[in-house]
């Protein structure tokens, strides 16, 4: 797709940026280099923190603030454009570069109809009469795929769903028919079949006019799919930049290496289990789950029949899209929703039967872990006090042995004793999920439910905490309830597995069996949408457990 | 450990950013808190006797603020009353903050039926002027500074009620209280442990601002003649007094008001700060 003799659309050589907090400057990226041609898509890959946004942002002049081009240079068609005034990029965004920002939930304005917000590009750019203008909206909306257009166009961005959102900010970038397109993380706010759409969609687009797409992702398996080069991107300086299937297949920096064998979605060894032993010992049992929300227009049915059983010592994942159900399920299993109709067995236990100071008492065997570790940690309490407390809720135990038992979890986890006086703020998102486990598993539980434990997290530290649930399991002999968007993380660590949608399971059963052959198509959709599976070379890897 | 020697540390570093407002405003009610605990260091004349002769004198070296009617020194009732109104705001505030952060704090923690009632019962204190509600409280208990105080406290609850109960709904909402009840913890446990501290820096934000319209509110009861009886200097009952002789001595209100000024912007000032420290 390279063309080899015209010159690079966009060539940005040896750029340094700066952001200046307080009365020192802190520089984020260091001389990046790098060339996008016409046609091409160039993928920035890398974790947070590692400047690829803000080179894109420097690409549109769309620094924050703070934020100073300190040397280096930003060549559109040749002209550096590094240096210039706001007003003067103001002629070239929109018409040679635009952006598809990141969150369609606030990039839209909330008072204003679709179709206005898409006919203001054309106004700004004066191109053409009202009359005109109304035309060009509405072919912009079908060629998104957002129908019918007239109806589309007439709507608040609160009418619309997030895919939609994202399609009427790709209409809004696409609208000029620029020669760059940006895209910063385009889709991780997305459903992974969204997403998928959403991608193809820029591919189509990308195709029929041939526009070239920076493409800013933390997901290498996005980026394995749809870029043709990969700039991979590691504390504000380039690790290593080519063709995609050579980075993929023969990464020369160390860390494009941790990076790939990182990845949920480009690894294809699932991890090694014992085989599933009589059904006997059950630790967790859900039948005919069933929950109604209380809505002005009737009961809602968030849940409908769900049943699944877990063995003790096993993982097993329950996976689906936003709105599925996943979450109304989890909340049940460990006791803060009382369900409509079922039973949930934990240990024998029917849940669904305790209320009140046996409810309280049983909190002991199920533990839950939160998908956020910024807002699961009191940001008032020490990381001692906060592994210490549920020590507090039961029998009283002498300050000594509580001690001892922070201490040892502390170590399970893998932190340092001298993290016990420090606040959660001090500590990064990877620390402060290993705190969020430690304290969950004080208690000495059975079972331990991750509601989207690992999804916030960047890759490398994603795979290191998977590998430490992996060796808590282990160790402690613990069952995981495993809760996740993630198709590719949940094939590497579970063993069974409840595909759920719109609120009913409409697959299950042991992992290998329902991904090789599911029941339902929309397994099947689920499947097929997971990143990385159309990458040029499948990766072998090390097994990163 | 090395927390807390790492925070006393970092107390120390920050200080010389003080910026010069608040260092002033710290200053301000530093001086009238001194007036209230030892009035003698400060002035030489009684607060409530005068002498006979140097009735109504301009300011001067000799009386720095003047006298009034009766020969009394202006500056020396102001230092002697900065007690009397400094007392009666710190039991108004105390007041309003212990009460209204309890109700607030049950209304937003039980929720349901409890949350209807109590919020109803503030939304129906907030409908009624503060001032008709302390006069018509004040009328209740009897005069005198005491229940000027709790006069003007209990128009206070209503709004330390409002903003506790939606901090604490805020807390309440998040995913460490969840976390601590599924960890086994009691609802009054929680309460203490979490969301009680989180809830209480802005509480304690307005408690700062309401010291400074406590100071006025009772000043102006005084003033109204419902506060302490005279020859008590409390400020708003001098600003009263001054009324009689405004066109021939002028420092009798001007004083007293200005000083009454100065401590609410004060107070307004440190609010700020404390508020915007979170």
């Amino acid at each position: 797709m390279t063309s080899h003799a015209t010159r690079p659309l966009l060539e940005i050589d040896d750029l340094a940026i700066t952001y200046r907090t307080g009365h020192h400057d802190q520089r984020v990226v260091h001389g990046v280099s790098f060339k996008v041609m016409p046609g091409e898509v160039v993928a920035l890959v890398g974790e947070s923190g590692s400047g690829k946004t803000t080179t894109a942002q420097a690409v549109l002049g769309l620094l924050a603030g703070n934020g100073r081009i300190q040397r280096g240079s930003i060549r559109l068609n040749g002209t550096d454009i590094s240096r210039w005034s706001q007003r003067r990029l103001d002629g070239v965004r929109g018409t040679t570069i635009s952006l598809i920002p990141q969150d369609p939930g606030s990039s839209l304005n909330p008072v204003r109809t679709v179709g206005a917000q898409i006919a203001e590009v054309f106004r700004l750019h004066k191109r053409g009469d009202r009359r005109t203008i109304q035309a060009h909206v509405l072919q912009l909306l079908e060629r998104v795929g957002l129908t019918p257009a007239e109806l589309r166009a007439g709507q608040y961005p609160h009418e619309l769903s997030g895919g939609m959102k994202q399609r009427v900010l790709i209409a809004i970038a696409v609208a000029l028919n620029p020669a760059l397109i940006v895209a910063d993380e385009p889709t991780s706010a997305l459903d992974v079949t969204v997403q998928r759409q959403v991608l193809d969609l820029i591919d189509g687009l990308r195709r029929e006019n041939g526009t070239s797409v920076l493409l800013v992702t933390h997901d290498l398996g996005v980026a394995a799919d749809r870029a043709d080069r990969l700039v991979v991107l590691q504390n504000g300086a380039i690790q290593e930049q080519g063709p995609v299937r050579e980075v993929l297949n023969q990464p020369r920096s160390a860390y494009t290496r941790r990076l790939l064998s990182d990845a949920p979605s480009l690894s294809k060894t699932p991890r090694r289990r014992p085989a599933l032993s009589a059904e006997s010992d059950l630790a967790v049992e859900v039948e005919g789950l069933t929950h109604d929300f209380a809505t002005a227009t009737g009961p809602f049915r968030a849940l409908d029949n769900v049943a699944f059983k877990v063995q003790r010592g096993t993982t097993h994942a329950i996976v689906g899209e936003s709105g599925s159900g996943k979450t109304t399920t989890v909340r049940s299993v460990v006791g803060f929703l009382k369900p409509t109709a079922g039973r949930i067995r934990v240990d024998g236990t029917d849940l669904t039967s305790l209320k009140g100071e046996a409810l309280r008492q049983f909190r002991r065997h199920i533990q839950l872990v939160y998908q956020n570790p910024f807002g699961s940690l009191d940001p008032r309490q020490t990381i001692g006090q906060i592994v210490e407390e549920p020590l507090l809720n039961f029998d009283p135990l002498p300050r000594e042995d509580r001690a001892a038992k922070v201490r040892d979890m502390m170590r399970r986890v893998q932190l340092p004793e001298g993290f016990l006086g420090r606040h959660p703020r001090a500590l990064s998102g990877g620390q402060r999920q290993r705190v969020a486990i430690a304290r969950a598993l004080v208690l000495g539980p059975r079972v331990l439910v991750l509601d989207e434990a690992v999804s916030a997290l960047d890759v490398t530290v994603q795979a290191q905490i998977l590998a430490l649930l992996d060796e808590l399991q282990k160790s402690l002999g613990l069952t995981y309830l495993f809760v996740s968007h993630d198709l590719a993380v949940v094939q590497q660590i579970s063993d069974t597995v409840s595909v759920m949608h719109k609120g009913r399971q409409v697959d299950g059963g042991p992992v290998g069996r329902v991904f090789a052959r599911p029941d339902s198509p929309y397994t099947r959709e689920l499947i097929d949408a997971i990143p990385g599976r159309r990458a040029p070379v499948l990766v072998t890897s090390p097994v990163p457990v | 450990m090395s927390a807390g020697t790492d925070d006393t540390f970092r107390a120390g570093g920050t200080w010389r950013h003080v910026p010069p407002s608040l260092a002033l405003a710290w200053a301000v009610i530093a001086l009238v808190l001194m007036w209230a605990a030892v009035p003698a260091l400060f002035t030489g004349y009684s607060g409530t006797e005068g002498v006979p002769g140097d009735q109504l004198q301009a300011p001067s070296a000799e009386h720095w603020l003047g006298t009034d009617g009766i020969g009394r020194d202006v500056y020396a009732r102001i230092v002697y009353g900065a007690v009397h109104s400094l007392s009666g705001a710190f039991v108004a505030v105390t007041v309003g903050l212990l009460l209204g952060t309890l109700i607030g704090l049950l209304a937003g923690a039980r929720g349901g039926w409890t949350d209807a009632a109590l919020m109803r019962l503030v939304d129906s204190l907030l409908a009624v002027p503060s001032l008709l509600l302390s006069l018509s409280i004040i009328v209740m208990l009897g005069f005198g500074t005491l229940n000027v105080a709790i006069a003007v406290g209990a128009v206070a609850v209503a709004r330390f009620a409002r903003l506790a109960r939606s901090e604490v709904v805020r807390v309440r909402g998040s995913d460490y209280v969840e976390a601590a009840f599924g960890s086994g913890g009691t609802f009054w446990a929680v309460l203490r442990r979490h969301v009680l501290p989180n809830s209480l820096t802005s509480v304690i934000a307005l408690a700062a601002l309401q010291f400074g319209s406590a100071i006025l509110a009772i000043s102006t009861l005084g003033f109204l003649g419902y506060g302490a009886p005279p020859p008590t200097p409390e400020w708003g009952l001098l600003i009263a007094e001054g009324r009689n002789y405004l066109s021939r001595a002028w420092w009798l209100t001007a004083a007293p008001g200005v000083v009454v000024v100065l401590v609410v912007l004060a107070a307004d000032r440190i609010s700020k700060s404390i508020g915007r420290n979170t």
